[in-house]
């Protein structure tokens, strides 16, 4: 344990809100602990600046245990930052060095505005979930018992695997192309993957793709930089598995 | 005499919601269309809640301050929902599911409320799964079941860690078929600021448009609050940040009733803080206290040298540890409640036996764990002889498949093995049991507007049992709340349309701007999060897991006088027609410290020690559980249900007695 | 994209073989050269779809490339891609571009001096020709060479192309993708190998 903090040089991405141009500005970090969070050492950035009379850097965050997929940004080229498997949140000081540049920017992607500082709009993503990503039954209670049907463990484990995604947004984040696939396959396979699923299987894999076109992501050319990034460790047999999904309903959906 | 009716349904105990549900006024689908419903959180509770209600016909209006409905802090948790399936066949039964649950809360919570919750229980997992909620399964191809704390049979259904992420993301999913079909109107990015309420009933809400700064009304026929619990205001917490009371808080302040506020759930492991920038606890799943021994040194000197590293917690020998949890209650051992556990710590740290930096940690040890399934392991695999790397290499893999994520996600934060050398742990707030009072129906001392979730008092008691906030949450939003609004609603069929141009609306609205404005305009020197920061010291140090007279009274002094300091000091950077993440926090930071000397308050009169509430006055002086909490059912078995008279300290205390037909009362015994 | 990659994998199998053939007998290579050039079916059918694959694998490599570019809006300040994807993966459309212009020099090449041959001198059928063309096309060393290059971009064009057209028709399967994704890179490594080697062994072979 090193006794001294860091010192950092930040260049974050500054924008007043959606309508005017942003631009990269620099700030400088002193007596940074190796044990902070990521968000900690933002957190005493903008302590700074407040006490300077400088407006802080808004950034998305919330639970701040890696699950709710609220936190974003695009650390030194990568999405949540140099560490595998993790989100912004948890990623730790620890993996940077005294003397550091670290270049902070928002989440990039025509899908994805940007509303202030490293704030991003995420709602296409929602509406993508609006188009099919559920199941159609209504709440009673009255459904039949959840034992009534089995179903194969290797494939409810890989339908719990899909549905780990926690909508950061790191995939299109990354993506050369900023294509949301992984992130709509992910829905798609997890029910794709139960019998529960299957009954509007069709339209759903339509109405995704349909409304992930409309917003405006861009197209998987494999490079699988996404599943690299992902937190959740999503993988690319998901998106094999919707394309599978949008063949066979091109194929066999009714005109 | 009174003036809390809690409408509980008269006959046998398990024929009350049946009953009730068949006596209660219905809305027919045709007028469904005709009424609007104002659902303020989009978590377990507000989530099951809009989407049930849309389904049914009724207009809603869904309100969450993140992004996306699917952020919700109920994501965060991690082991489980109960449900009394007996599908192990191990005798459980709605009753067991009952009786735990009561018995876990310190026979502190509503029977009929907690019956009714067991019963539905088993629907909430078969509503799930038709979903698509990929639960764990066995090899056959059946859902698995789990084991939790305080309770002796496997009815705890799980999604690997992630049980709550799994269960949102299905109401999630319910919610988006219905915003699909433009039944919920979704409003992310909006902060509930105020209720209004119009001829005594809940009206509709002022919302803040957190990306433009706009002040919005929003009117309809009745209003949901499924806010989350107020953890925060300790500011150091497992709660999400954002997390925070001010919806509860201001129908508090407009009529609603805020009950037992002080019972909070500290939870036993989590991990410590490691500085002051410290902003968030993180939790680790309580399964972890099956294969961890909990211990701190036996001889002070040893804690000087593990603190400054010149001694490595493996070279004390067993004389040398104190596992103080199997010495203190050798029948639980480390598996004691929540409560137990976190205020054994506390005694222990306190005592100045803390093995970390800041004296707030003690050593969770799986070593023994691992020696014990390396033995086992090798012996299944054949081999007779096995040498110690040989165990420890076999144990350690055992531990791997049952904790890997776990252990993974300890090391990510604090750069230790956990295989290699002890986890260290300390207690966290986590959830708080106390809320907004509701009578069986759900509803709040307002008529029109409703409580559900974390954010009203109804089921868990003084003490919350693991795995029962999921299946609340749910009961409440799917099963509950869509029968009984209908009882309110029915009266309203030709009310039509609420304007909100009305009085109250520019009233409600004009208050929140003068708030605002007050708050911008103070300009002062400090951040809002030392303010922030000052008041959770308080709360911990004085109404953390243990209180008393003097702590407490000493706790309204200090946080008034950091109230008054906030609105003289506090300095909010930028403008309110903004996205402003320092003006959002200054006005959670408002309500906070209100409900923070509501919670003393409370916690001062709450004479007896009852689950997560730990009075020092109150324990037992001799025989076998001397030193243990002393609940006294004498004078406070009832609900404190506390009414705003325009000053925390002067809330009017209103009871209700809470009657046990159908448990007798026990004095809870881990030893 | 990938339907038409898979086409032109075939296709680049039956090339090499054809061009294999002259590595071992002048006159197997001149039988099935002949058969290639004069063949109605191959000449009117097979050659027209030939094409249509190649535009349109071309097309739609355009097309995506640009739609992907607009998908992207403002670009990163600082972007380390390389942590987590392979060059070949992103540069699709550089090595693309490359082997269209190689194909360009190639047409010119050989099908623009078959068109004049056949067409426009309206020569007489000679079906002995081909060999003796081919052979003394490869001896000018700048020739080889441009070839060659080209050689090398196709190589790290199939190293991605090849698993990557699996992957997007719904292949992909945690057993037999491993095996994919190693045949494609021997793929990607023998048949641009295989050109080289036919160019190479020409050149080297000439007699003056």
């Amino acid at each position: 344990m090193s006794d001294k903090g860091m010192n950092l040089t930040l260049k974050i991405w500054r924008q007043k809100d959606s309508k005017s141009k942003g631009k990269m500005e620099t700030y400088k970090l002193s007596d940074i602990s190796e044990h902070m969070s990521f968000l900690e050492m933002l957190d005493v950035l903008n302590e700074q600046l407040i006490n300077e009379g400088q407006e802080p850097v808004a950034f998305d965050h919330d639970c701040r245990e890696g699950i709710c997929g609220m936190c974003s940004l695009y650390i030194n080229g990568e999405a949540h930052g140099p560490d595998r498997g993790i989100t912004t949140c948890q990623l730790h000081m620890r993996m940077f060095n005294d003397g550091d540049t670290i270049v902070i920017e928002p989440w990039r992607a025509a899908a994805f505005p940007v509303t202030k500082d490293l704030i991003v709009d995420r709602s296409a993503m929602d509406r993508i979930q609006q188009a099919g990503g559920f199941i159609s039954v209504n709440t009673s209670g009255n459904t039949q018992d959840a034992n009534a049907i089995p179903i194969n463990k290797s494939d409810a484990d890989k339908s719990f695997d899909a549905a780990a995604c926690i909508g950061c947004g790191a995939c299109v984040a990354t993506c050369k192309n900023a294509s949301a696939m992984l992130f709509v396959s992910a829905k798609i396979s997890q029910f794709a993957l139960l019998p529960q699923g299957q009954v509007e299987a069709k339209e759903r894999v339509d109405n995704m793709v349909k409304q992930m076109d409309l917003e405006g992501f861009g197209n998987c050319t494999n490079t699988g930089a996404c599943e690299a990034e992902c937190p959740k460790g999503i993988s690319l047999e998901n998106i094999a598995r919707m394309n599978r999904e949008f063949i066979k309903s091109a194929v066999l959906k009714d005109k | 005499m009174s003036v809390l009716n809690s409408k509980v349904p008269t006959g046998p105990i398990k024929d009350k919601w049946t009953k009730h549900k068949n006596d209660i006024n219905l809305v027919n689908p045709a007028n469904k269309r005709l009424i609007d419903v104002i659902v303020v959180g989009t978590g377990l509770a507000g989530g099951a809640a809009s989407a049930s209600l849309a389904e049914m016909g009724y207009n809603v209006k869904s309100f969450a301050y993140q992004d996306s409905p699917r952020r919700a802090h109920s994501i965060a948790a991690q082991g489980g929902i109960n449900a009394a399936k007996n599908y192990q066949n191990d005798g459980d039964s709605v009753y067991r599911l009952f009786y735990d649950t009561v018995k876990g809360g310190d026979y502190r919570s509503r029977e009929a409320n907690v019956y009714r919750l067991a019963e539905v229980s088993a629907n909430i997992i078969d509503q799930c799964v038709a979903q698509g909620v990929p639960f764990g399964r066995e090899y056959g191809g059946l859902l698995a079941n789990r084991s939790f704390g305080g309770v002796l049979v496997s009815r705890t259904f799980y999604a690997k860690g992630q049980t709550g992420q799994q269960l949102l993301l299905g109401a999630y999913a319910a919610m988006n078929r219905q915003i699909g079909k433009g039944k919920i109107k979704m409003y992310n990015r909006h902060e509930m600021l105020e209720l209004v309420v119009v001829d005594g009933k809940a009206r509709g809400i002022i919302a803040r448009d957190m990306v433009t700064g706009e002040i919005e009304r929003h009117s309809a026929h009745a209003v949901v609050i499924a806010s989350g619990g107020y953890g925060n205001v300790f500011y150091l917490s497992t709660n999400a940040m954002g997390s925070n009371v001010t919806a509860a808080w201001r129908i508090h302040k407009k009529g609603a009733f805020f009950a037992n506020p002080c019972y909070t759930q500290i939870h036993p492991t989590c991990i410590p803080r490691s500085g002051d920038y410290q902003s968030k606890l993180t939790l680790m799943s309580e399964s972890l206290r099956n294969d961890g021994r909990i211990w701190v040194p036996k001889n002070i000197e040893d804690v000087e040298g593990i603190r400054t590293g010149k001694i490595k917690p493996k070279d004390l020998s067993e004389d040398q540890r104190d596992y103080y949890l199997e010495r203190r209650y050798p029948a639980f051992g480390n598996l004691v409640p929540r409560d137990v556990a976190s205020r054994a710590a506390k005694e222990r740290c306190d005592a100045g036996y803390g093995v970390n930096a800041t004296g707030e940690a003690v050593f969770l040890d799986f070593a023994s764990a691992i020696q014990r399934y390396g033995k086992e392991r090798a012996y299944v695999q054949g081999h007779k002889n096995p040498t110690q790397e040989e165990i420890t290499r076999l144990g350690e893999q055992v531990i791997e498949e049952k904790y890997g994520n776990l252990f993974q996600m300890y090391e990510k934060i604090t750069a230790d093995n956990p295989y290699k050398t002890p986890m260290m742990i300390y207690p966290a707030v986590h959830y708080t049991m106390g809320g907004i009072w509701v009578d069986y129906n759900l509803m709040t001392t307002i008529p029109g507007c409703y409580c559900a979730g974390e954010a009203n008092f109804s089921d868990h008691g003084a003490n919350r049992l693991g795995a029962s906030a999921l299946m609340q949450g749910l009961a409440d939003g799917y099963f509950v709340l869509p029968y009984t609004i209908g009882d309110f609603l029915a009266d309203e069929i030709r009310t039509g349309e609420i304007p909100t141009n009305l009085p109250e609306f520019d009233e409600a609205e004009k208050e929140v701007k003068d708030r605002i404005e007050k708050l911008m305009n103070i300009k002062g020197s400090k951040s809002v999060d030392h303010f922030h920061k000052e008041l959770g010291k308080v709360m911990w140090n004085n109404c953390g897991m243990s209180r008393n007279e003097a702590g407490l009274k000493d706790a309204i002094v200090k946080i008034k006088a950091i109230r008054e300091e906030f609105w003289k000091d506090v300095r909010i950077p930028g403008t309110a027609n903004e996205l402003n993440p320092e003006l959002e926090k200054a006005m959670r930071l408002v309500d906070f410290l209100e409900l923070g000397e509501l919670f003393a308050v409370d916690a001062l009169h709450r004479k007896e020690s009852c689950g997560g509430h730990f009075r020092e006055e109150s324990v037992e002086l001799d025989g076998e559980q001397k030193g243990e909490a002393k609940r006294d059912d004498v004078n406070f078995k009832y609900v404190a249900a506390w009414e705003w008279t325009g000053n925390p300290s002067e809330a009017k205390l209103n009871k209700e007695e809470l009657e046990f037909n159908d448990i007798e009362l026990k004095q809870r015994s881990y030893k | 994209m990938a339907l038409s990659g898979f086409f032109l994998l075939f296709f680049l199998l039956m090339h090499l073989s054809i061009n294999l053939l002259s590595v071992f007998s002048e006159d197997a290579f001149n039988t099935v050269s002949h058969f290639m050039g004069y063949n109605p079916l191959i000449q009117f059918l097979m050659q027209p779809i030939l094409i249509a694959g190649i535009i349109f694998h071309l097309v739609m490599g355009m097309v995506l490339e640009m739609k992907n570019r607009k998908a992207r809006g403002v670009s990163y300040a600082k972007n380390n891609a390389a942590a987590n994807s392979t060059w070949m993966s992103r540069n699709m459309i550089i090595t693309g571009i490359m082997i269209l212009l190689f194909l360009v020099a190639h047409m010119i090449d050989f099908w623009a001096h078959e068109i004049d041959y056949k067409y426009i001198a309206a020569n007489a059928e000679d079906p002995t020709r081909y060999w003796e063309e081919l052979h003394h096309k490869m001896g000018d060393p700048l020739h080889v060479g441009i070839y060659v290059v080209a050689f090398v971009f196709l190589s790290l064009h199939l190293m991605h192309g090849f698993q990557s057209a699996f992957q997007s028709v719904g292949f992909n399967h945690n057993k037999y993708t491993p095996a994919i994704k190693k045949l494609g890179t021997l793929y990607a490594i023998l048949v641009p190998l295989g050109f080289i080697f036919v160019a190479l062994f020409h050149f080297l072979t000439q007699s003056h």
